[in-house]
């Protein structure tokens, strides 16, 4: 069966405002607007593709120096850095 | 054929995410039966091997691209792609896959083994780095695996000796049972519903079949406390980068002594030998000093390649892109541009071939247009020539020496104008596209394979070798020519090289380079300097007939007589930017894969060169100085 992206919730908060040590897990990506120049599927694809998806647990490891940019993330057992730009999209409860 | 059954060569490719630890894997595989090419039309390498396995079976491997999915976002995913598809022209497609994962880190991996098996191929899984997940307390059920993905799973520690003995076991076994026979391939580009469906089947699997420990691995979280720390880590990142420079720029330097030194006196040797004239120039100048001029470059480049294999393999270099990210960003370039520009300030040619850490094409390319700019040792020589002869030594503000000054100035030069390169190179050529976002994956330390490091490097010394000694050994052979054919007629009372092909070139190219504040000697020099910037210094003591003893101290004081010091400065704004280096061309072209690369980087330094050096000529002598 498949698992369908479910109903945006607006409330949600979202993985590119969190501090370092917050978890959680990922309620829903949205993609769409992102400041990326990406398509919101293709920034969708990738991400997914780097293992974020719904039910995965998140915590905020570690942020660069400056602008408190990029962060690295654990998803599940891997750990992977990306812009808070593009962790805007990841909403996580 | 062989000996075994009559299935000849079976073809077979690796494939697997990235980090899963399969160059380590087909290293144990293939050892230096191995061989390193460029997939046709592209700078993707293609390494491939040959297995004999202990049954008699041969093996011929391919190491594809490591890639997260089929779906292909760059050069090397399409060429993963297109050779698991069989789609690729140049090659036979395989006759089964070996899918490679990391058995510490399977989400990722199985989600692409999924969509590998919507190809068709016979395959095959390896679940490598299996000594690690035993140490952390991960239990996989192999027999489970294989039930659930419907092919053989095996496991292998790549590192460890005799570790790939049950998969050599579990290929024999394979290619004699079910390689050759294809199902029907049912795949297409994932969309995002197929790629969230893939990977909540992935989840589902391992959840079945591993058993994860209760708690996860503490090893690379308590280091990533200190290397990620934002003012720690980038502490620890510049320490290391300092180091390596160190090594690049002065622990290669005894090295590359010893070579050029033996190469001097294997040349002097020869010298003895023959009698004087056309053949023993060509030998000792053309050929020997053409084989040294390419050798002397491997010191630098070995430990430029070990510093980099060490680091990728421990899983530090994707660090160093995190802390780096927004400080290269700042200056428009890629995060992983530091080490290729770091090593340029000792030679760019390591530098440039180090720019294959950028996986990104574009931004691979502004590195490499750049790294020219900054100012490599060659440059040294020529610019203490001329600063000690022409500025004088004295303090600045009481503290600063004038000459150190503008020794700072000349590097300042080369670091700006790389920058204002990037920059006008970013709107000119690729203002269309956009940069992919900054996401990868971290990796868990690891202790770094010595087989595999060493492979890496005589894979790196022989491309290098092959690609560009070739190529640079053919241009020194062609500037030795240029500069003594034709011979000084006897009785002839100029130096030689007034009568050369190089002396004709400089004399025709002079009335442009007048206006810059060149004599017609300098003109002349330029060409045998084409061959490296410190040739300049010798260059110029033969158009000037100066040999044997002190060259550097005898020009120094000539040319303090002779040039005003307008030209002097003018020659040193030139030598910031002039391409006066064909090696460093040659490299530019086998790395970029084309000529066009290699002639726009030429074109724009000379260009830089002249306007630098007419302004800095003509604002001099307005000051007094011509």
């Amino acid at each position: 069966m498949l698992r369908e992206s479910p109903p945006v919730i607006a409330k949600h908060a979202s993985l590119g405002r969190a501090k370092p040590g917050f978890r959680g897990r990922i309620a829903a990506i949205d993609a769409k607007g992102n400041g990326s120049g990406l398509t919101a599927d293709e920034l969708e694809r990738r991400l997914i593709e780097l293992g974020f998806v719904e039910g995965a647990s998140v915590e905020i490891l570690h942020e660069g120096l400056i602008a408190h940019d990029p962060i690295a993330v654990r998803v599940d057992c891997a750990t992977v850095a990306l812009r808070r730009r593009e962790a805007m999209a990841i909403l996580v409860v | 054929m062989n000996a075994v059954t009559n299935l000849g060569i079976l073809r077979c490719a690796l494939v697997g995410t990235p980090n899963s630890g399969k160059t380590s894997l087909f290293n144990a595989l293939t050892g230096s039966r191995q061989k390193v090419a460029n997939y046709p039309g592209v700078t993707v390498e293609r390494k491939t091997g040959v297995l004999h396995a202990p049954s008699g079976l041969c093996f011929s491997m391919v190491d594809l691209p490591g890639t997260y999915s089929l779906r292909a976002r760059s050069p090397d995913e399409e060429i993963t792609r297109d050779a698991v598809l069989g789609k690729l022209a140049s090659e036979t497609p395989p006759d089964f896959l070996v899918c490679v994962a990391d058995a510490t880190n399977l989400r990722l991996a199985f989600r692409l083994v999924l969509e590998l098996r919507q190809v068709g191929r016979p395959m095959m899984l390896v679940l490598n780095m299996m000594d690690i997940a035993k140490r952390r307390g991960i239990e996989i059920d192999t027999e489970k695996l294989a039930a659930e993905l419907g092919f053989p799973v095996v496991t292998a520690v790549a590192v460890r000796k005799g570790g790939v003995d049950a998969l050599i076991a579990a290929m024999d076994d394979f290619a004699l049972t079910r390689a050759g026979a294809d199902g029907v391939c049912s795949w297409k580009p994932p969309s995002v519903a197929d790629l969230r469906a893939g990977q909540n089947e992935a989840d589902r699997i391992i959840r079945a079949a591993v058993k994860l420990p209760a708690k996860p691995d503490s090893l690379t979280t308590k280091l990533d406390s200190v290397l990620l720390h934002p003012i720690g880590g980038v502490i620890c990142l510049f320490v290391i980068l300092f180091v390596m420079f160190q090594a690049v720029f002065t622990w290669a330097q005894p090295l590359m002594e010893l070579i050029s030194g033996g190469f001097d006196s294997l040349g002097s040797f020869v010298r003895a030998g023959l009698p004087p004239g056309l053949l023993q120039s060509f030998i000792t100048d053309g050929v020997i000093g053409g084989v040294g001029s390419v050798l002397v470059f491997l010191p630098q480049i070995l430990i430029l390649f070990l510093f980099i294999l060490l680091l990728e393999d421990l899983g530090y270099m994707a660090r160093a892109a995190f802390l780096m990210d927004r400080i290269m960003g700042g200056a428009g370039l890629h995060g992983r541009a530091f080490i290729p520009l770091l090593s340029s300030f000792a030679c760019a040619i390591p530098g440039i071939m180090s720019t294959r850490v950028i996986d990104n094409r574009k931004d691979r390319l502004t590195t490499i247009l750049v790294a020219p700019l900054m100012t490599c040792s060659a440059r040294i020589p020529v610019y203490t020539l001329i600063i000690a002869a022409f500025i004088p030594n004295k303090n600045v503000g009481g503290i600063f020496s004038l000459q150190g000054l503008v020794m700072f100035g000349l590097y300042a030069a080369g670091i700006l104008s790389a920058l204002g390169v990037s920059f006008a190179a970013k709107q000119l050529f690729w203002r269309q596209e956009m940069s992919p976002p900054f996401m990868l994956e971290l990796p868990d330390y690891k202790i770094p394979d010595p087989k595999s490091v060493g492979i890496g490097l005589m894979t790196r010394a022989q491309a290098f070798l092959k690609r560009a000694g070739t190529t640079i050994f053919a241009m020194t052979v062609l500037i030795w020519f240029l500069a003594s054919f034709p011979q000084a007629p006897v009785g002839a009372t100029g130096p030689a090289i007034d009568y050369s092909l190089a002396a004709m070139i400089g004399k025709a190219i002079h009335p442009l380079l007048a206006p810059i504040g060149f004599n017609w000697q300098i003109s002349v020099a330029l060409i045998p300097g084409m061959a490296a910037r410190e040739v300049a210094v010798a260059a110029l003591g033969t158009v000037y007939s100066i040999s044997g003893g002190d060259v550097e101290s005898a020009v120094g004081s000539l040319l303090a007589h002779q040039w005003s010091l307008a030209t002097a400065l003018a020659f040193l704004a030139w030598y910031i930017f002039a391409p006066q280096c064909a090696s460093t061309l040659v490299v530019i072209r086998r790395e970029t894969g084309s000529a066009k690369w290699m002639w726009i980087t030429f074109g724009y330094m000379l260009a830089m060169a002249y306007v630098a050096a007419f302004a800095t000529y003509h604002i001099a002598v307005a000051l007094g100085a011509g």
